[in-house]
């Protein structure tokens, strides 16, 4: 079963507070997306920590029901 | 069994320079996101162990334990763990990871 791609972005917003997401799919098929997740508390996080933080709240699905989540991560 | 799938992985990340995860072949890549992996990879000149996750289920699973990274592939780099193919993306386009590997042969 994929996930909508809401449910994506609130997962995310409700396990990092201060994040601005945005979602893509990439292919129109509810199943590859694009994640753009940009959170002033990232500042000074080295990347494989943003991107560790941003699966975490994805709660182990990264991987499993959700295949294909190409993410781009920033502070500002 | 996962113990020793841990032992393998450690000895495989610390016996090569460069390592990459992933899942079939650098030349059968079996995955959008692998085959995008090793393009980066072949671009740079850099010479890297390839691991085929699909090969071997131990450790097609240590690995995301191993690193904590829920997803393949993985690139490690002097036995450390860079990231995913993103962010592989994300420092060739910056000319980070280029920098990285120059410090690799720099080391060698």
């Amino acid at each position: 079963m994929p996930m909508a791609a809401d449910e994506i972005a609130a997962m995310i917003r409700a396990g990092i507070p201060d994040a601005t997401v945005e979602i893509t799919d990439l292919a129109g098929d509810g199943d590859h997306y694009a994640a753009r997740v940009v959170a002033p508390s990232f500042a000074g996080m080295p990347r494989v920590k943003q991107h560790q933080a941003v699966y975490a709240t994805l709660g182990g699905r990264m991987g499993g029901v959700l295949h294909a989540l190409q993410l781009t991560t920033a502070a500002q | 069994m996962i113990d020793d799938a841990n032992a393998r992985i450690d000895a495989l990340v610390k016996s090569n320079p460069v390592v990459l995860f992933m899942k079939g072949s650098p030349l059968f890549p079996q995955c959008g996101f692998s085959s995008r992996a090793t393009a980066i990879l072949q671009h740079l000149g850099v010479e890297f162990e390839s691991v085929d996750v699909l090969q071997d289920q131990g450790i097609r699973q240590g690995i995301k334990a191993y690193s904590d990274w829920p997803t393949i592939p993985q690139l490690y780099v002097n036995g450390e763990f860079v990231g995913g193919s993103d962010i592989m993306m994300e420092m060739y386009e910056s000319g980070e990871l280029a920098q990285l590997f120059e410090g690799t042969k720099a080391a060698s």
